[in-house]
């Protein structure tokens, strides 16, 4: 860029079934970098913002649940190969709102669009891994297999705002679930990046719905809502963590409970944050002639 | 072949066949089992029925909180002294002798369980107690190699379980509850139905019989508060809840913002589809099988039967000339086919529900069927003309009442199959394979059962989609509602 040259800046907004609108609301709030310095006005999403995201993920789940394994997880490495483009990017974004050094920020980026690959190849492992044939004692075929949850609100990580979100949203569409994202309040603009890279990978509109704003006011929005099938309470506020799981109980949603404190997102997630989004479907057929 | 009109009634006459009651000895009142011993309750007993002819068949006491502390202690003392250090493989043995115990006593069992509950003898002596004892013969071969059963190395325990259990199978859903809190090292604190406790305290005998050391299976009897205090207290590491969404609802908002695990098996409103291929006579057997098991006192119910329009009236007709030759009476007799609703609550209920269902504009169907004179009972009902608003189209009755919708292809088969907010179980009649499959993968249910209806087995994961509830009894997948790192 020639030192006389003004930058051209973004509108960082929303993504909502597939598109990028500004809050419903008019609402934006100031995002400022780890110093304090203002780094831009973000979308601030409202109810009505979330109930949309909810239609939209719900309507995108009968074609994402329904793809075929193989084809989910080559979208999955799309995006990372789409992340690997933008990578200077993500990497000042990361730096910017969590004050990291730049080999820092490069190992968070890193890790975040290999997380992605190896989502990706898990997606045809799960049915081997989790389902199987049952040895039931009369002549049936019997057989269960892990099938998605439905509808995931996700409220993203708070500190972690890349591999965080990257690390509690992958696994939720391995496993064929649709999306709804809280993301970071604070920390919301690689996620905006992040939609940007699922709008051009493939990613089918309204998989994945990122909303940025404040996980304590639209949390118990998604929390009591009848079309959400479960929830992710890992970047709550701690002191609201209960009621939401409350909430939660009036639809007899699936939850995962806050950490205690926001895990090292470096570590091997193993199956811990897939299976509790995947519901198990057994079928019985008789045996005979 | 000529051509003749189906007989409504039954073909045969049948000479009353009832089992023997002498094989159980019910004490006019028991104890609560508490660290391996019948201790008194604090609260005021509770008297439990036979629901066939309303005869008082004993007393039970009520477990106050403090009675249900007394169980929570001695199940945390048990787990931490005895049972979560046990080798894992005596842990199986201990499963293997009660397994073997309940085939012993497997006849008094399922006496005395339709005494109490209502069911007939046929499905007491050849579903329930049967399955219960292999459920803790499944259980037992998996004590000593979780390390195998996939949630990584070395599994632990949670601890104390928490286990509140509805009356419908009273030793069944013991067994779903006990045999995997066992297997992997947690010790219990469980609370029978109200209305059912007396299968869960002979039970308690059994433990006894297999020096099953104390304090690790704990029963306590009541109602609702006694429950309550079961899932509320703070020493309990882990809720298992099977029984209404309503309750399950209340049990989730109660260990939010706390560490206890949590699983529910609540209701369900299962679609039953029968498409115009289907095997018809098989199907009707099915649809028979699906709803009025256990008088429809089954939260996997068929109790939607979605048919496909063309072969309605045959299915209809035929479905009626079946019901006609069931028999409902006693319980004990072992031709009976439908016994007793086991509340005078429940009948209420039931009652309640047909109702609207008639108010609603639905048709109502009966057969011709003497109801006893004393007892709970309920005659074999067919809804047709239902709507999928309709309240009985909507909401768990929980009794021998069917409801008739049609469709015309199976897209509207789907949608209407999945237009609950449950998500328990399913069926589909069809000769055809890969419809079986097409079907079976869009349907929004946790037990799918293709030409075959209300099958079990303890190596097959049981549990439900949506408000039905979640977590797994049942296979591998069970397990890991008892194990650390499981979900």
């Amino acid at each position: 860029m020639s030192p006389d040259r003004l930058a051209v800046r973004k509108t960082y907004k929303l993504y909502v079934n597939g598109a990028f609108p500004r809050s419903e609301s008019g609402r934006t709030y100031e995002v400022a970098d780890a110093k304090g310095a203002f780094l831009a006005n973000a979308a601030w999403a409202s109810r009505k913002d979330a109930r949309d995201a909810v239609v939209a993920a719900r309507g995108a789940f009968a074609k994402w649940s329904g793809a075929t394994a193989y084809n989910r997880g080559q979208v999955l490495y799309r995006v990372a190969e789409v992340m690997e483009g933008r990578h200077a990017q993500f990497c000042e974004e990361v730096a910017a709102g969590e004050g990291l050094s730049s080999s820092r920020a490069r190992a968070a980026v890193d890790a975040a669009i290999d997380r992605w690959v190896w989502y990706a190849g898990w997606t045809d492992k799960l049915g081997a891994l989790l389902g199987g044939a049952n040895p039931v004692a009369g002549p049936y075929f019997d057989f269960s297999l892990p099938e998605p949850t439905g509808v995931v609100a996700v409220l993203a990580p708070q500190r972690s705002s890349l591999l965080g979100l990257v690390s509690v949203l992958a696994p939720v569409l391995t496993g064929g679930n649709t999306a709804v994202v809280v993301t970071s309040r604070a920390r919301p603009l690689p996620a905006v990046t992040l939609g940007e890279v699922l709008a051009t990978s493939d990613v089918p509109a309204g998989v994945a719905n990122l909303l940025t704003g404040d996980a304590a006011e639209i949390g118990p929005w998604l929390a009591e809502h009848d079309d959400v099938d479960a929830i992710d309470l890992t970047g709550a506020p701690a002191d609201r963590a209960m009621e939401l799981e409350r909430l939660a109980a009036g639809s007899i949603k699936r939850v995962v409970r806050p950490p205690a404190e926001e895990p090292d997102w470096s570590a091997d997630p193993g199956l811990t944050r897939l299976t509790p989004f995947l519901e198990t479907k057994t079928v019985w057929h008789p045996i005979g002639l | 072949m000529s051509t003749q009109t189906p007989p409504t009634h039954s073909l045969f006459e049948y000479a009353p066949a009832p089992e023997s009651r002498s094989i159980v000895d019910i004490a006019p009142s028991y104890g609560l089992f508490v660290d391996g011993e019948f201790v008194d309750g604090s609260g005021t007993p509770l008297k439990t029925v036979n629901p066939a002819t309303e005869e008082v068949l004993s007393e039970v006491p009520t477990a106050t909180d403090a009675d249900v502390d007394r169980a929570v202690r001695a199940a945390r003392r048990a787990f931490t002294r005895v049972w979560g250090p046990m080798r894992p493989a005596d842990r199986g043995k201990y499963l293997f002798r009660i397994a073997r115990l309940l085939q012993e006593r497997a006849r008094e069992f399922a006496v005395l369980e339709s005494l109490d509950n209502g069911k007939p003898i046929r499905e007491s002596r050849d579903v329930d107690v049967p399955l219960a004892a292999a459920h803790f013969f499944y259980h037992a071969g998996w004590a000593d190699k979780l390390d195998w059963a996939g949630l990584g190395p070395g599994p632990r325990p949670l601890g104390v379980a928490g286990q509140v259990i509805p009356w419908n199978f009273p030793l069944l859903m013991l067994a779903w509850k006990v045999a995997p809190a066992l297997a992997t090292g947690n010790t219990v604190v469980l609370k029978p139905a109200e209305t059912t406790p007396l299968t869960a305290l002979l039970f308690a005998e059994v433990c006894r019989q297999a020096d099953l050391p104390p304090g690790v299976v704990n029963i306590v009897t009541g109602a609702g508060e006694t429950g309550r205090a079961v899932v509320e207290h703070e020493d309990v590491d882990k809720v298992a809840f099977t029984g209404s969404t309503e309750v399950g609802r209340s049990i989730a908002r109660s260990v939010a913002g706390t560490r206890k695990r949590l699983t529910l098996e609540l209701g369900g409103k299962a679609a039953n589809i029968v498409f115009d291929d289907a095997p018809i006579d098989q199907a009707v057997e099915g649809i028979v099988q699906g709803i009025f098991f256990n008088q429809g006192h089954v939260c996997c119910a068929g109790s939607r039967l979605l048919v496909q329009e063309s072969v309605h009236e045959e299915v209809i007709a035929s479905l009626q000339r079946r019901i006609g030759t069931l028999r409902l009476g006693d319980p004990l007799d072992k031709n009976t086919d439908i016994g007793a609703i086991n509340s005078a609550e429940q009948l209420a209920r039931i009652r309640e529900l047909s109702d609207i269902g008639e108010a609603e504009g639905a048709n109502r169907w009966q057969p011709a069927c003497e109801l006893p004179e004393r007892g709970y009972w309920f005659p074999p009902t067919v809804f047709t003309d239902v709507s999928p608003a309709h309240r009985i189209a909507r909401d768990e009755v929980f009794g021998p009442v069917l409801s008739v919708l049609t469709f015309r292809t199976p897209d509207e088969a789907v949608a209407k199959a999945n237009n609950t907010t449950y998500g328990l179980s399913a069926g589909i009649w069809t000769e055809k394979g890969s419809r079986i499959l097409a079907i079976a993968d869009r349907l929004r249910a946790g037990v799918v059962w293709a030409n075959t209806f209300n099958k079990f087995d303890p190596t097959s994961p049981f549990g439900g989609y949506k408000q039905s509830g979640y977590g797994h009894e049942g296979g591998r997948h069970g397990l890991a509602a008892y194990l650390e790192g499981g979900q």
